[in-house]
């Protein structure tokens, strides 16, 4: 009779806050000691997680070193594919010369020349006198040649000297390097009109260059009363300190016209 | 036999090191020359023997990838060379300091050399800009530079021509 009560009481729900009650106290308990025994056993396994975690730690160290390094490689590789791209674009978009690629491997050691080595020579058709350009521009020419790489006279060299051609006011001049790298511009009659910003082009008088290649811009311009000409400084449009890649033009003949030049007599 | 392949080798790596990366750091618009370093910080050993052999091929081998004359290279070189085995008769307690010497004098032989010849067969230069832009930094790079190699070419000739034990 009383069981049969208690059973009917449970079904009306009565019971229903004692057991949520027991239930709670079951849970609580449950979790207190599940989590000693979770701490007992990492207190009891500690040691062996430490080594383990190290040498993981070693292998994924390890892992991003070489990653990075593989990133590094990557950008490197996306640097010179952009740099070749444009390169490429610039032989489409003058399509009348023929072109070699070439990669600069080294510089002159002496200070006093600006000249670059590149990993081509005469086993590629190299010869001296070929203009080098980049797609920013002239860089300068072959100045010798071996089989398997080529010495480049930068036009910055202070030996080298470009007749130019200045679009805007329709003058020739010569442009010349120097020993600190700096271009400069020579010989401009005084009557023309040339202004900061102007381009400079290669001109394509004495036949060492090929014309219309582009230099650079006209910084500023220098003009005395007494002097014969003008003078101006010019920004080169190629970055001679980070050439990478450049091009020979090797269908271009350079003229040398010093039979031509006549020399004082004795 | 083993001098030999020592010297073609450190040559080699020299004449790499030099075009392609010595070169390219710039002081205003001077650069350091690994080969003439080398050389001062060798031929400053005194028991290294065929240092004048060691001059001359570096002067060779420079003269020919270098725009200028190969006999300018040649010149300077064994200039260094007899520069410091004149030393290492002298100032021999102070290595160190037989070493700046020998790197000043050398490269201002060296630019001198480069300088006269440019002006008299090939273009004129102004000397002051030279000075101040390429000689002075040049050589403040070298001696930067030889702080570096004088221990390492003196362990070097150590391993080559060990010293003699007195029995």
């Amino acid at each position: 009779m009383t069981a049969a009560g208690l059973v009917v009481l449970a079904l009306g729900g009565y019971f229903n806050p004692v057991s949520s009650w027991f239930q709670r106290l079951g849970v609580d308990a449950q979790t207190w000691f599940s989590g000693r025994y979770l701490a007992l056993v990492d207190f009891l396994t500690v040691p062996r997680d430490v080594a383990s975690m190290r040498q993981r730690n070693a292998e994924l160290e390890a892992e991003l070193a070489r990653l990075q390094t593989q990133v590094i490689e990557l950008q490197q590789k996306v640097t010179e594919t952009e740099i070749l791209s444009a390169l490429v674009d610039f032989a489409r978009a003058n399509p009348e010369y023929s072109y070699t690629g070439a990669a600069v491997i080294g510089r002159d050691p002496s200070p006093f020349y600006r000249y670059v080595i590149i990993n081509i020579g005469s086993n590629d058709g190299i010869l001296p006198g070929m203009p080098v350009v980049t797609d920013q521009g002239l860089v300068g020419r072959v100045d010798a040649v071996i089989a398997e790489a080529a010495r480049v006279q930068l036009i910055t060299d202070s030996a080298s000297a470009v007749n130019i051609n200045l679009p805007a006011s329709d003058t020739e001049a010569m442009l010349l390097g120097s020993v600190t790298g700096d271009l400069s511009l020579d010989m401009i009659p005084q009557e023309a009109a040339v202004q900061p910003g102007d381009v400079v082009l290669t001109s394509g008088l004495g036949g060492g260059y090929p014309p219309n290649l582009l230099v650079g811009q006209v910084v500023s311009v220098r003009q005395l009363d007494y002097e014969l000409f003008q003078q101006a400084s010019i920004q080169p449009n190629v970055d001679f300190a980070r050439l990478q890649f450049v091009l020979v033009i090797v269908n271009f003949k350079p003229v040398d016209i010093t039979p031509l030049i006549t020399t004082p007599g004795p | 036999m083993r001098v030999a392949l020592t010297l073609f080798l450190v040559l080699l790596v020299a004449l790499l090191l030099q075009t392609a990366m010595v070169s390219r750091i710039n002081l205003l618009s001077g650069s350091a020359d690994l080969f003439l370093v080398i050389l001062a910080a060798w031929a400053l050993q005194e028991r290294v023997r065929f240092a004048w052999l060691w001059g001359a091929a570096a002067g060779l081998l420079v003269g020919g990838v270098s725009g200028a004359q190969w006999f300018i290279y040649l010149a300077a070189y064994l200039s260094v060379i007899g520069m410091a085995r004149l030393l290492t008769r002298r100032i021999w307690q102070a290595p160190l300091l037989a070493m700046f010497a020998v790197t000043f004098t050398g490269t201002l032989v060296l630019t001198m050399f480069t300088y006269v010849y440019r002006i008299l067969f090939e273009i004129a230069l102004p000397l002051g800009e030279v000075f101040i832009q390429v000689i002075l930094p040049s050589i403040l790079l070298n001696l930067l530079l030889a702080v570096a190699i004088h221990p390492l070419m003196r362990d070097i000739a150590g391993r080559l021509y060990p010293a003699e034990v007195l029995a």
